[in-house]
């Protein structure tokens, strides 16, 4: 299977998009739903960010997957902890989505999980529960198991679960970068089938200086997907980035070479 | 005890080409050819659509040079392309017929671009079957008789080539003018195959208008290299490779009759036993070798081994 690109650029945390969700004004949402087509996504993230207020969120994400779906035909993840907002954007999806995220705590995996079964939608999920994310991959894993069984318990195919085992930021968290593509191998020992893997890519850079955001990005790509990463909640729109996506492919011979393989890779 | 059959389960599917073309299509073809479309590996029909296979059946522009142990099977035709062609379809069941214009050789009768043109156009009036149009080989005569073949039958959709990586952008820019599907051959490099129809796409021929020729070898001369190769291209496309997932055309009439086996005579290899019935054998097995592996175009020389490779295709198709 192909590598996945869920791109990440619909979020109320970027100060276009939170003034477009709040002024409800669709075209920056439609400008970055098409540019990260463009870019090479599979999926688009949805996320409305702190940006609008609790009680109006259900709303805001029927509001979100509506005016994507105007220009565009990639499956959605609804990324939000409302799982009242997920649930009422997903009864607008016109495509298989995707639920991000839920974490390994008894109550909310039963909800996502059930939910995910009533609208035949995918989830994220992240291996940690109310107490944070570990440091040792094997709790890590250990969370992923407790993912899996839930999945398993709800009828919910392990290609439709993307665990997420949480990179943090290189600055501050040196030491997770190392324990998370140990869990990748693992995680994908679980189950046969596997479940599939995501990461938020972009943490791994945050708050590092700009100059050098980009090539921990990539760096760290090629290492997760050597080590089992499926998809990636990434910048669809850093064609380096991209092209080390498409590279990986080639050199783990899920792709056949052609000299032109980087274009191909971007044809939808 | 019941036992549950394990299916596979593929994301892509082969593209579906359309060869020739009707009056409301612009053409005059009575008839066309739906090839490709499948969604699963050849005649396992439990996991997904299947689709027949074709036979493209050899005529010349020329009297060809063949065996006797061919020639004796047609009648007084090889004057004729029309008349040979008429043959092939009426008498030995050619879904579609595969015109080589060999007399363009410079080599050999060099004959003009508007002479070959003349030759399609015979051959288009005599048969209601789609037409593959190929040059002589050589490459640079090829490219002016394929702009005016192609011109000449227009609308006609014809499956025209072949197309190479150092060749492609004639024969491409011929297909997309004059409305034609196109041969694109690679030798036996999956890579090359690939790279090819993305160049050829590229140029704005869309995918369902090209074919690809993986240039096969006859039983005994490498069939496996072929067979490893389409087996490659034909998972790619079932996995969701859109640059692999075209249909295939073998030359199986021309790789197969040009082994020793399938003209050496019985006093000449005793223990080979009787020419007529090897060399049907030789075509019919290489034929139905590259069948199993996603053959859709397969071309024959041989009338009694399209006989028996069209049974086999009716029994694997039964079911």
């Amino acid at each position: 299977m192909t590598m996945l690109i869920f791109g990440e650029r619909i979020n109320g945390m970027y100060t276009d998009i939170g003034d477009a969700l709040k002024a409800k004004d669709p075209k920056p949402l439609q400008f970055w739903a098409t540019k990260q087509e463009e870019g090479g996504a599979h999926y688009l993230d949805l996320n409305s960010g702190p940006a609008i207020p609790k009680e109006e969120r259900a709303e805001a994400y029927q509001w979100m997957v509506n005016v994507v779906q105007e220009v565009s035909e990639l499956p959605l993840l609804l990324d939000s902890t409302n799982y009242d907002a997920i649930e009422a954007g997903l009864k607008l999806c016109k495509r298989q989505a995707i639920i991000n995220s839920v974490d390994a705590t008894p109550e909310k995996m039963e909800r996502v999980f059930k939910m995910a079964a009533d609208y035949n939608a995918g989830v994220v999920g992240l291996t940690m529960d109310k107490k944070g994310i570990p440091l040792d991959n094997d709790l890590r894993v250990a969370f992923a198991m407790e993912l899996v069984a839930a999945a398993d318990e709800y009828g919910l195919p392990m290609e439709d679960l993307y665990i997420d085992p949480l990179i943090l930021p290189v600055n501050v968290a040196q030491e997770h970068a190392l324990q998370v593509l140990e869990a990748l191998r693992k995680i994908k020992q679980l189950a046969d089938p596997a479940p599939r893997t995501v990461l938020g890519l972009t943490n791994v850079s945050q708050k590092s200086p700009t100059s050098i955001c980009n090539l921990l990005n990539r760096t760290y790509l090629a290492m997760a997907i050597g080590a089992g990463l499926d998809a990636a909640i990434m910048n669809a729109n850093d064609d380096d980035l991209v092209d080390v996506a498409a590279t990986t492919q080639i050199l783990l011979g899920r792709s056949i070479y052609a000299d032109s393989y980087l274009k191909v890779f971007r044809a939808r | 005890m019941s036992v549950a059959i394990v299916k596979e389960r593929f994301s892509g599917k082969i593209g579906e080409v359309i060869l020739g073309a009707t009056s409301e299509q612009g053409g005059t073809r009575t008839s066309t050819v739906t090839i490709g479309g499948d969604a699963a590996l050849p005649f396992l029909h439990f996991e997904g659509k299947v689709n027949r296979p074709v036979i493209a059946m050899e005529v010349n522009d020329i009297p060809p040079t063949w065996n006797e142990t061919l020639t004796k099977q047609y009648g007084d035709v090889f004057n004729s392309p029309g008349a040979w062609a008429k043959q092939c379809v009426d008498d030995f069941g050619a879904d579609l017929i595969y015109l080589k214009l060999t007399g363009a050789d410079p080599d050999g009768e060099n004959r003009s671009p508007e002479d070959c043109a003349r030759v399609v156009k015979e051959v288009l009036a005599a048969v209601g079957v789609p037409l593959i149009v190929v040059g002589c080989g050589d490459s640079t005569k090829d490219n002016e008789v394929i702009a005016a073949v192609a011109e000449a039958a227009t609308g006609e959709n014809l499956l025209i080539g072949v197309a190479e990586q150092e060749t492609y952008k004639t024969y491409a820019a011929a297909a997309m003018v004059h409305k034609h599907t196109l041969i694109a051959q690679s030798p036996l490099d999956i890579n090359i195959c690939k790279q090819l129809n993305i160049l050829i796409n590229e140029m704005g021929l869309p995918l369902n208008k090209i074919v690809i020729d993986p240039l096969i070898a006859g039983l005994g001369f490498g069939i496996e290299y072929a067979y490893s190769i389409m087996e490659r291209a034909r998972l790619g496309a079932l996995g969701n490779d859109k640059m692999l997932a075209m249909p295939m055309f073998c030359s199986v009439g021309y790789e197969a009759n040009r082994t020793k086996e399938s003209n050496s005579s019985a006093d000449e290899n005793p223990q080979w036993g009787d020419l007529d019935d090897r060399a049907v054998l030789w075509e019919s097995l290489t034929a139905s070798g590259l069948m199993q592996v996603g053959a859709s175009i397969i071309m024959m020389r041989n009338p009694a081994a399209v006989k028996v490779v069209k049974k086999n295709i009716d029994e694997l198709m039964s079911v």
